[in-house]
């Protein structure tokens, strides 16, 4: 299966991934490649075979519904690119 | 000199007073400043904290309160969060990120009294077969500094080889610790999924990331695994089972071993003198009483295009969360909301980064789940059971990490196909949770060649047993590459 340009363009944007247009054709060759590569398990009938999403199929460790961290904002926000009153500044999303 | 010493040789002398962890540290450092330059291994080292680390080390030895590791220096792999300090995952995205905390293997080691010299150069994201990928530059192989180390681990396995530290952390997706120590000539173990503890490992693909140690001997990682091993609440995903003492076994005879050689990891595409290194190694193990058994893991040939859905799948939703917004890399002049997300991943992350996300999100696009994920999981399972089938006949499988030495730098760079059939050998096992390893098992041309040993899950102790018998048999993990004796 190959894919052309607009397909990844469409998959970019999906992403959010800012692409050049210069090398929109070298990605379109990569991940044609790479679906090529991945096709290969076509070949396979595995209609009779239950889908294994963990290695030893456990099932994710529930917890009880308790606060267990305490408040460190402060501290998480020293690291952030923009910050304002304890908020997050993104650019205006509502007019 | 204490470089040369193993980290099992370097905790004995702490412990009989030959050596103080602030000289021992210092000796590292400077090797460091001296040598690191020729490798590029560590992205940041951490003098100050590492020397003040170190006196209180040597205070609790002479209070009798140190343990076997206390003193110890050892690197970890820039993808475990370090608080306070720069934690870049190889990564332009995170080039300004100080953790606001201790990943538990990084606490875990803590505990256990072990020195951190700094955190090393990586594939970005851990995504990459070779250390290129690193915002940082590649890493170099100290047998021969055209090659490459292997990947994403290459730092820690550069910086082990070139005994620039005693031994350092590792994390494996798809073989991210097992090639890189095949690549170098140095031990690195891969333990069970869920094992050691994921919580502030900056995650790749959830389902596969183990992290486990690399270092000269497989005592020194037994050693290693006895701190970093365990249940931690805080890992969704790591497993409650109790953690023996993992050196308790290395001393165990060989004889009566079954060893599952598999057709397939020994068929087309193994470079020549690879495997007549391999089947000397196999051939020093009949001499120590273990018996060999040829078996197929006939799903092997689908383990890379798997490997290749699962990974990217998961990665692409694992990566979602460098938004710009909150921490790492942002964009100069974002005019709205969707630049901001789309000029900040663009320019954060790299190119390898960013093909495996646009993967992953094709392959999860509406229309393309049951084709791709589904299918993936589907045959995942069918990868598994061929383990699980063969180990109802053998105790330990074994076979090249690679079908082939270190590459140079720049050979399989434009090429991403080529360079992900170089984890042909590994990935499989983490589609299957299994502990793995790499040995040093000789040369080809003079560079190092590593045997996989792969075990049932949670057989890290017989692992470590089959590695060791090898080692007291063999010098090839004692050997230092020319230009960093």
């Amino acid at each position: 299966m190959s894919l052309g340009p607009d397909d990844v363009k469409n998959i970019a944007h999906l992403a959010r991934l800012q692409i050049d247009e210069s090398q929109i054709d070298g990605y379109a060759s990569n991940l044609s490649s790479i679906i090529d590569l991945v096709e290969q398990m076509n070949a396979v009938d595995t209609s009779d075979v239950t889908p294994m999403a963990h290695p030893m199929d456990l099932a994710q460790r529930l917890r009880a519904d308790e606060v267990l961290e305490t408040d460190q904002r402060d501290e998480f926000q020293k690291i952030a690119p923009k910050t304002e009153n304890g908020l997050y500044l993104v650019p205006k999303v509502i007019e | 000199m204490y470089h040369t010493k193993t980290l099992s040789e370097l905790s004995a002398m702490l412990q009989a007073g030959e050596v103080t962890s602030v000289q021992l540290t210092e000796h590292f450092l400077d090797r460091i400043k001296q040598l690191d330059p020729q490798l590029n291994s560590f992205i940041t080292v951490t003098e100050t904290s590492a020397l003040a680390a170190a006196a209180a080390a040597d205070e609790q030895r002479k209070a009798g309160t140190a343990g076997p590791l206390t003193g110890v220096p050892i690197a970890h792999k820039d993808i475990f969060c370090t608080r306070g300090v720069k934690t870049s995952c190889g990564s332009k995205m995170l080039d300004n990120f100080e953790s606001p905390y201790d990943a538990t293997v990084v606490e875990k080691m803590q505990q256990a009294g072990v020195i951190m010299l700094g955190k090393t150069n990586m594939d970005e994201f851990a995504m990459g077969s070779s250390n290129e990928t690193s915002y940082y530059g590649a890493v170099r192989n100290p047998w021969n500094t055209e090659a490459v180390p292997g990947g994403s681990s290459g730092g820690s396995a550069s910086c082990v080889a070139a005994r620039l530290a005693p031994a350092a952390t590792g994390t494996d997706t798809g073989g991210s610790i097992r090639q890189p120590a095949s690549f170098c000539g140095i031990t690195g173990l891969k333990p069970t999924y869920g094992r050691v503890s994921r919580y502030g490992m900056i995650a790749f693909a959830s389902s596969l990331d183990q992290a486990g140690p690399m270092a000269q001997s497989a005592e020194d990682c037994a050693l290693l695994m006895n701190a970093m091993a365990g249940f931690d609440t805080r890992d969704s995903t790591s497993l409650d089972e109790a953690v023996p003492d993992y050196t308790a076994q290395l001393d165990q005879p060989l004889k009566g071993l079954k060893i599952g050689l598999p057709e397939e990891y020994f068929g087309e595409g193994l470079n020549e003198d690879i495997n007549s290194t391999i089947q000397q190694a196999i051939e020093t193990y009949r001499s120590l009483g273990a018996e060999t058994v040829s078996i197929s893991l006939p799903n092997t040939h689908l383990a890379v295009p798997v490997y290749y859905v699962v990974a990217p799948a998961e990665c692409s939703s694992n990566l979602s969360r460098f938004d710009g917004v909150r921490f790492g890399y942002r964009c100069e002049d974002p005019q709205d909301l969707e630049d901001l997300y789309k000029r900040s991943r663009g320019e954060g992350f790299g190119a390898e980064v960013k093909r495996r996300i646009m993967v992953g999100t094709y392959a999860l696009s509406a229309g393309y789940y049951d084709a791709y994920y589904l299918k993936a999981q589907k045959l995942r399972r069918m990868i598994s059971d061929d383990f699980k089938k063969a180990f109802e006949q053998v105790d330990v499988i074994m076979g090249p990490a690679a079908p082939e030495t270190a590459f140079n730098i720049g050979e399989k760079a434009s090429d991403p196909i080529s360079m992900y059939l170089s984890d042909i050998y590994t990935i499989a096992v983490n589609l299957a949770g299994l502990p793995g390893m790499s040995i040093p098992a000789g040369f080809s041309n003079n560079m190092p060649v590593g045997l996989q040993i792969i075990a049932p899950h949670f057989a890290e102790s017989k692992l470590l047993n089959v590695a060791h018998q090898y080692q007291q048999k063999t010098d090839w993990h004692r050997k230092i590459p020319g230009d960093f004796e």
